[in-house]
């Protein structure tokens, strides 16, 4: 059974059209490359399963059940996770702050409840050695490189348990070894069950680590394949509008 | 109880990074900011006075600088919460004149009415009703800026004309004083010693130690520097964004409208043009003790270490027989300095 089914997707703001009638499915475990021109609706499209937004038309269902998220916070709660392009990090915070943020381990204390500093270190520490990641759990993240601040978003994501994680453009700004780590934690994710939805303008990227891809153009689905199936060739001729449809 | 102190531990393993160093320990952490420089700064001036006059540490004058940064050092700690956040809070100075207000009317009508109950229940009452006036000032601010999404600027100085016109409004102009059995014991509280230790100070102490705490081992402080930091990344956590604003605007009026009732006790009386232009004087303590405008930066040390770099500076001048109008240009001086001093640190750092 599908983890994720989209009928019929659309979303106007005003006047613009930013999708319409997109419907896709994505099963456990699979991983599924978003491709698309700028504004061809990628993000329209992340959005709206991240609950930033309610779309114009058209349902989801996600885990077998009618979704309906007016906030991120209720897409989170059912298990989906987002790794956004600007990583959405707070500069001021250490790196297992913002791993912990908004679920922060905590242990009683007597009457009151405060933060676990050493639990939370050290899980995040743990976090940051699966991913490969030379990353200090308490050095604040005004200090870090732009690899090491995608390792604390994607970290983020590994402590939910989640069931499918959105990542926008999560190779764009970092170094051609670290884009091969990340390569490796989406199998990883992948391996234990966990959907991916991979958002990328890299074509070997999409093709080194997806089972399938999708592609967007004005705002439609253009095509809707298994990689095996496909070639960079085609996507790109998807993309640019050079071919219709596959 | 600090900055210092609560800074979560390393942990016990050290890992072996192939290519990112570490700074050495006073290059980070507390030592590295803002906070240390000027508490370093403090110490300096200290000696220097010290040296200068040697009664500037006499006991009789360590316990009346004691006293006097502490009457706006907790309005500080508050207007510190609403920095770290990113906001700013220009309505403390007419709180503090609002809640003095409404705590001596509210004594002297009780008395009036012959409410006397029981010992000590007018000026409690008093006090509840000051704090109260004070929390519901802030309450509209925070609600104002964080639901209506007015800024914070405009909203409190839009604030301080209502509140400081209200109070002058209430009183006719005349300002009102703590009356009726209780007091004495209001003035034995507010401008009183316990312990041989004035009574401002000791709340002071208090309130800080439960700040610094609250900020940096509860999840509550963390959203606070979360907020501040990035607030649309909180937002996507799950932070209560706009609840966590409307907390610390309340917390900031709560802190300055009992500075206020402490201050009215030492004055005698709760006039209306009570901290008449304060604000500027406590976001300055704030700023000059490493609360960054910019939000994400700040805590209770700093606040404190600000005010009595203030009330310092401004002693060792009348000590000194120095004109005390030099005191305004000289904290202006110091602001700019602090700021300068971070801005070549973080420069050198980055």
């Amino acid at each position: 059974m599908a983890l994720l089914e989209l009928q019929g997707i659309g979303k106007e703001f005003g006047a613009i059209r930013a999708l319409s009638n997109v419907s896709l499915s994505i099963d456990p475990g699979e991983v599924v490359g978003l491709m698309g021109d700028n504004g061809a609706g990628k993000s329209t499209l992340v959005k709206i399963i991240a609950g930033n937004f309610p779309p114009s038309h058209g349902g989801i269902r996600f885990d077998g059940r009618e979704a309906h998220f007016t906030k991120p916070v209720d897409a989170r709660a059912v298990g989906i996770e987002v790794v956004y392009q600007d990583l959405a990090l707070a500069d001021n915070l250490s790196a297992a702050a913002n791993v912990f943020l908004g679920r922060e381990m905590r242990r009683r204390f007597g009457p009151f409840t405060v933060l676990d500093h050493t639990a939370m270190n050290r899980r995040a520490a743990q976090l940051f050695r699966e991913l490969k990641s030379e990353t200090r759990a308490d050095d604040l993240v005004r200090q870090m490189s732009g690899g090491q601040r995608q390792a604390v978003a994607i970290a983020r994501t590994r402590l939910a348990d989640a069931k499918l994680v959105m990542m926008d453009e999560p190779t764009a700004a970092i170094s051609v070894r670290q884009v091969a780590e990340v390569l490796d934690l989406i199998r990883r994710l992948r391996d234990h069950g966990i959907a991916v939805i991979l958002i990328s303008h890299r074509m070997p990227d999409v093709f080194s680590v997806c089972d399938r891809v999708i592609v967007l153009r004005r705002g439609r689905k253009v095509a809707d394949k298994a990689i095996a199936d496909s070639s960079p060739e085609e996507v790109t001729a998807l993309i640019t509008g050079a071919k219709e449809a596959a | 109880m600090s900055e210092l102190s609560s800074l979560p531990r390393r942990p016990a393993e050290t890992s072996d990074f192939a290519n990112v160093g570490r700074a050495a320990w006073w290059q980070r952490g507390f030592f590295a900011s803002q906070t240390a420089y000027v508490g370093l700064a403090l110490v300096v001036v200290i000696v220097a006075m010290t040296l200068a006059n040697p009664t500037f540490l006499s006991a009789g004058n360590v316990a009346n600088v004691a006293k006097n940064f502490s009457f706006i050092a907790i309005a500080t700690l508050g207007i510190t919460l609403v920095i770290i956040t990113g906001g700013i809070d220009l309505s403390v100075g007419a709180v503090m004149c609002l809640a003095a207000m409404v705590t001596s009317m509210t004594m002297q009508g009780l008395d009036q009415a012959g409410m006397a109950l029981l010992p000590g229940l007018s000026m409690l009452l008093a006090v509840v009703a000051g704090l109260a006036a004070a929390a519901v000032v802030g309450l509209v601010n925070g609600v104002l800026i964080a639901r209506v999404g007015l800024s914070p600027f405009v909203t409190t100085l839009g604030m301080l004309s209502i509140v400081r016109g209200l109070s002058y409004v209430v009183s006719n102009g005349r300002g009102s004083y703590p009356a009726g059995s209780d007091a004495d014991l209001f003035y034995g509280l507010t401008s009183g010693d316990l312990f041989g230790i004035p009574a401002p100070f000791i709340y002071l102490v208090l309130l800080a130690g439960l700040m610094g705490f609250v900020l940096h081992h509860t999840a509550w402080g963390r959203y606070v520097f979360a907020v501040g930091g990035n607030e649309k990344a909180a937002e996507l956590t799950g932070v209560p964004v706009a609840r966590m604003k409307i907390a610390v605007y309340t917390l900031s009026a709560l802190a300055a409208g009992f500075n206020g009732i402490v201050m009215s006790g030492w004055l005698g009386s709760a006039p209306a043009n009570l901290a008449d232009g304060y604000e500027l004087n406590i976001i300055a303590a704030a700023v000059i003790g490493g609360a960054n405008l910019a939000g994400g930066v700040g805590g209770p040390v700093g606040a404190v270490i600000g005010c009595v770099l203030i009330e310092v500076i401004r002693n060792g001048l009348v000590l000194a027989n120095v004109n005390a109008y030099w005191q305004k240009a000289l904290v202006g001086c110091i602001i700019i300095l602090a700021v300068l001093v971070d801005k070549f640190r973080t420069r050198r750092a980055g």
